[in-house]
C-alpha cells in the first residue's frame, strides 16, 4: 500500500531499526535484558532481533539486574558493547552499583586503562496509571553522576540517530526512552541527524524561552499552539542532558530575557534546579522576570488517573505557565 | 553436585621446581605487602590499605593455573592477585603513593589497581561488585571464542550480597567460563565468619546455584594451582562455571592501622604461627634441600620491593591540571 509506505517510522521502530543496524555492523554489539530475546522486550522494542541475530547477540536475562548490569560492565570490559536494557526507570535503583560505582567510575579509576561502552537502555512515561514503581523520572540522578551520558529523545528521528551515536561511544550512555511516544511518527524525519550535546530549537520565537526534553517537547508544542499568538514562545529540546548545550540554551534565554523549564521529573531537586542555576549564572542581567520551573509535584506518582494528572505537568498547565512567565 | 579434596594434590606431591617458583611468587607479594604497611606508617599511602599477609598462596597458585588471556576481578585486598597475574610492582606502589606513574596515573589507588593488557580488570571497593563483572567479562571471552576464561577473587564476606547470587545464577545461565574463587580468610572485615551467620557454608550455597564448587586449602599453594587448573580447563572446554572456596587466614587486621579490638591475640599469635604459607613452605622446601633457594628467593623479592618503593617515592604526583582527565562524560 503506497500510503504505507510513504509512512516515517514510529519511535519504537527507528530504535529498532537503529539496534538492528548497528548489530549488522558491528559483531560486538549485544544485548542483554530480562524478554529481549524471543519476546522482543516488553513494549516490542527488540522484537525480530533475535530471530535476525540469534542467542548469543541477543541475550535473555533472569530478573537479576543487578547482576545483569555488572556483566554488562564486564563484558565491556573485555570486549563487546552491550545494550542493556532496564526495563523500567525506576528499576534502575535496584541496580545502581554497576552504573554509578562501576561503569561511570572504571574508565576514571583506572586512569583510561579500561573503556566501558555501554547503553543502559531504559524508558520511562507517566502518565498511564503504572503506578509509583513503574512511571518515575530519575534523568536527574544519572546527570549528576560524572562518567554517564544521558540521552533523552523525544521524536523518532532523534531516537534513532542518538542511539546510534551512544553505541558508538566508548563511554556509558543511559538511554531514556519514553514509552508514550513508542507509537509516534516525526513530523521530521526527513531532518538532518544532529549530534549528542546540541540542542535543537523546536519552534523559534521573541518573548519566552521554553526548554524541555522527551516526551514533554510534544506537550510543551500542543501547549504553545493553545497560547497561539499571544505569547511568542521558543521551545528548546534539550536532546542530551550530558552533554548539555548551554550555549543555545543561554543564546536564547539572553535573547528572550525569560525563560520556562518543562520536565516529566519531579521539581524538587530536580534536573530544572541544575539548568536554572546555569543560566542564572550566566545571564542573571539578562533575565526580564524570574525563571520558572514546571515539573511533577513532590509525591510517588499516583495510581488513580486524576491524580496522576493532578501530579503530572500537562498541556494545559504548561500553557498557563508560558502565559505567567511572559507577563512575570 | 561433586565436592572434592584437593589435599592429595598438594605441595607435599609436587617437584622441587615448581614449589620453589611458587615461592617465589609468595615472597614477592609478602614482600610487597610488608612495604605496603610501613609506607602506610610513614604516610606515603593516603587512605585505606588492606594488604593480604597470610593468603599469598591463593594468589600465587591460582595465578599460576592462568595465561595472560585470562581475565580477573579481584576486591579492596587485591595486591596478591595483581602481582601474581603479572603486574609491576614498581607501578602498583606508585599507584599506591597517588603517582602520576601508577598503574591508574594516581586515579584509582589501592582498591582500583587494574592493568587491562595483563588482564586485570580491577580491584575493586565494592563488596561483591566484581564478581557479575567477572561473568560479563566470560560471556565476552566465549564470543571471542578463544579459550580463555574469566576469574572472580572475592572474600567469604561476599557470598552473602546480592551480587554473589546473581553472579552465580547468570554464570550458570549463560554457561560462562568463569572461575570463582571465594578467599576464606575466616574474617569478614571485623567480624569473624566461622559459624557466625547460619545456613550452608559457601561451598554448599554455591552447588545449589547448579556449578561444581569445591573446598580447597588455599594455604597450599599447589593445592590452590590444582583446584584452579582443574576448574579453569572445565571452563575452557565449555564446561562451564565452577566455585573454589579456598580456606585460607588473614594475618593482619582488616586495614593497616586496624587495631583489631574484635580479635583474641591468642588468636591472631596461633595464626600467625600456625597458618602462615609461606612459612609451612619454606619448611616442606628446608626438608628437601632448596631452603637456600627459598631464602634467596626472600632476598631478592626483599631487593626488588625496596627497588619498587624508592623509584615510587622518587615519582611525580599527577599536574592537578589533569583532575578532569580520563572520566569520557
Amino acid at each position: 500500500m503506497a500510503e504505507v509506505a510513504t509512512q516515517t517510522p514510529r519511535y519504537i521502530e527507528a530504535i529498532n531499526a537503529a539496534l538492528s543496524s548497528e548489530m549488522a555492523a558491528d559483531d560486538r554489539v549485544v544485548l542483554l535484558g530480562v524478554d529481549v530475546a524471543a519476546g522482543g522486550g516488553v513494549y516490542g522494542v527488540t522484537r525480530g532481533l533475535y530471530d535476525e541475530f540469534g542467542p548469543r547477540r541477543v541475550i535473555d536475562t533472569p530478573i537479576a539486574e543487578a547482576g545483569v548490569l555488572g556483566a554488562a560492565v564486564g563484558a565491556a570490559m573485555a570486549g563487546l558493547r552491550p545494550v542493556a536494557e532496564i526495563m523500567y526507570m525506576d528499576f534502575l535503583t535496584v541496580c545502581l552499583d554497576p552504573i554509578v560505582n562501576q561503569a561511570a567510575k572504571l574508565r576514571y579509576m583506572t586512569g583510561g586503562g579500561v573503556s566501558v561502552p555501554i547503553v543502559f537502555r531504559t524508558q520511562t512515561g507517566a502518565g498511564r496509571s503504572a503506578g509509583a514503581q513503574h512511571s518515575q523520572s530519575l534523568e536527574g540522578i544519572l546527570a549528576h553522576v560524572p562518567g554517564l551520558h544521558v540521552y533523552c529523545p523525544s521524536d523518532a528521528r532523534d531516537a534513532h540517530d542518538l542511539l546510534i551515536e551512544a553505541i558508538r561511544l566508548d563511554t556509558p550512555v543511559c538511554f531514556i526512552e519514553n514509552r508514550r511516544l513508542y507509537g509516534k511518527r516525526s513530523d521530521e524525519w526527513d531532518r538532518t541527524p544532529l549530534p549528542a550535546g546540541q540542542a535543537r530549537v523546536v519552534r523559534s520565537g521573541e518573548d519566552v524561552t521554553v526548554v524541555t526534553w522527551g516526551r514533554m517537547v510534544l506537550e510543551t508544542l500542543q501547549a504553545l499552539d493553545q497560547v497561539g499568538d499571544e505569547v511568542s514562545a521558543e521551545l528548546i529540546d534539550l536532546r542530551t542532558l550530558v552533554p548539555l548545550d548551554v550555549e543555545t540554551l543561554i543564546a536564547s534565554v539572553q535573547r528572550t530575557g525569560r525563560c520556562l523549564i518543562v520536565h516529566e521529573a519531579v521539581t524538587r531537586y530536580g534536573p530544572g534546579a541544575e539548568l536554572l542555576a546555569r543560566i542564572a549564572e550566566a545571564a542573571l542581567f539578562d533575565l526580564d522576570g524570574p525563571i520558572r520551573r514546571f515539573g511533577a509535584l513532590p509525591t510517588p506518582i499516583p495510581y488513580s488517573p486524576e491524580l496522576e494528572a493532578a501530579a503530572m505537568p500537562g498541556v494545559a498547565g504548561i500553557a498557563q505557565a508560558v502565559r505567567e512567565v511572559a507577563k512575570g | 553436585m561433586a565436592q572434592r579434596s584437593w589435599s592429595a594434590a598438594g605441595a607435599a606431591a609436587a617437584d622441587d621446581e615448581v614449589l620453589v617458583a611458587r615461592f617465589e611468587v609468595m615472597a614477592r607479594i609478602r614482600a610487597f605487602e610488608v612495604r605496603v604497611g610501613r609506607c602506610f606508617r610513614d604516610g606515603h599511602i593516603h587512605g585505606f590499605v588492606h594488604t593480604s599477609i597470610g593468603q599469598e598462596a591463593v594468589a600465587a597458585g591460582a595465578c599460576a593455573a592462568l595465561g595472560p588471556e585470562d581475565l580477573i576481578t579481584t576486591t579492596h585486598r587485591g595486591h596478591g592477585h595483581c602481582l601474581a597475574k603479572g603486574a609491576d610492582p614498581e607501578a602498583m606502589m606508585a599507584e599506591l603513593f597517588g603517582r602520576e606513574t601508577g598503574t591508574c596515573h594516581g586515579r584509582g589507588g589501592s582498591m582500583h589497581l587494574a592493568q587491562a593488557d595483563l588482564g586485570i580488570l580491577g580491584a575493586n571497593g565494592i563488596v561483591g561488585a566484581g564478581i557479575p563483572i567477572a561473568v560479563g567479562a566470560g560471556l565476552a571471552t566465549m564470543a571471542a571464542g578463544e579459550g580463555a576464561i574469566a576469574v572472580a577473587f572475592f572474600g567469604e564476606g561476599a557470598v552473602h550480597c546480592g551480587a554473589f547470587h546473581e553472579g552465580l545464577v547468570l554464570a550458570v545461565a549463560w554457561q560462562a567460563p568463569v572461575v570463582f574463587v571465594c578467599e576464606n580468610n575466616g574474617y569478614a572485615e571485623f567480624t569473624a565468619s566461622a559459624g557466625r551467620w547460619g545456613g550452608p557454608d559457601p561451598v554448599q550455597r554455591a552447588a545449589s546455584y547448579g556449578l561444581e564448587a569445591w573446598p580447597v586449602d588455599g594455604s597450599d599453594v599447589v593445592a590452590a594451582e590444582h583446584a584452579m587448573r582443574s576448574a579453569a580447563d572445565q571452563a575452557r572446554a565449555g564446561g562451564g562455571p565452577a566455585f573454589l572456596e579456598m580456606r585460607t587466614h588473614r594475618l593482619g587486621g582488616h586495614y593497616e592501622g586496624d587495631a583489631q579490638p574484635y580479635r583474641d591475640e591468642e588468636e591472631l599469635e596461633r595464626w600467625r604461627a600456625e597458618h602462615d604459607p609461606l612459612a609451612q613452605l619454606l619448611a616442606l622446601l628446608d626438608g628437601r634441600g632448596c631452603g637456600e633457594r627459598a631464602r634467596s628467593a626472600v632476598e631478592a623479592a626483599d631487593a626488588e620491593m625496596d627497588a619498587a618503593v624508592e623509584k615510587a617515592l622518587a615519582a611525580p604526583f599527577p599536574d592537578p591540571g589533569g583532575v578532569l582527565e580520563f572520566i569520557g562524560g
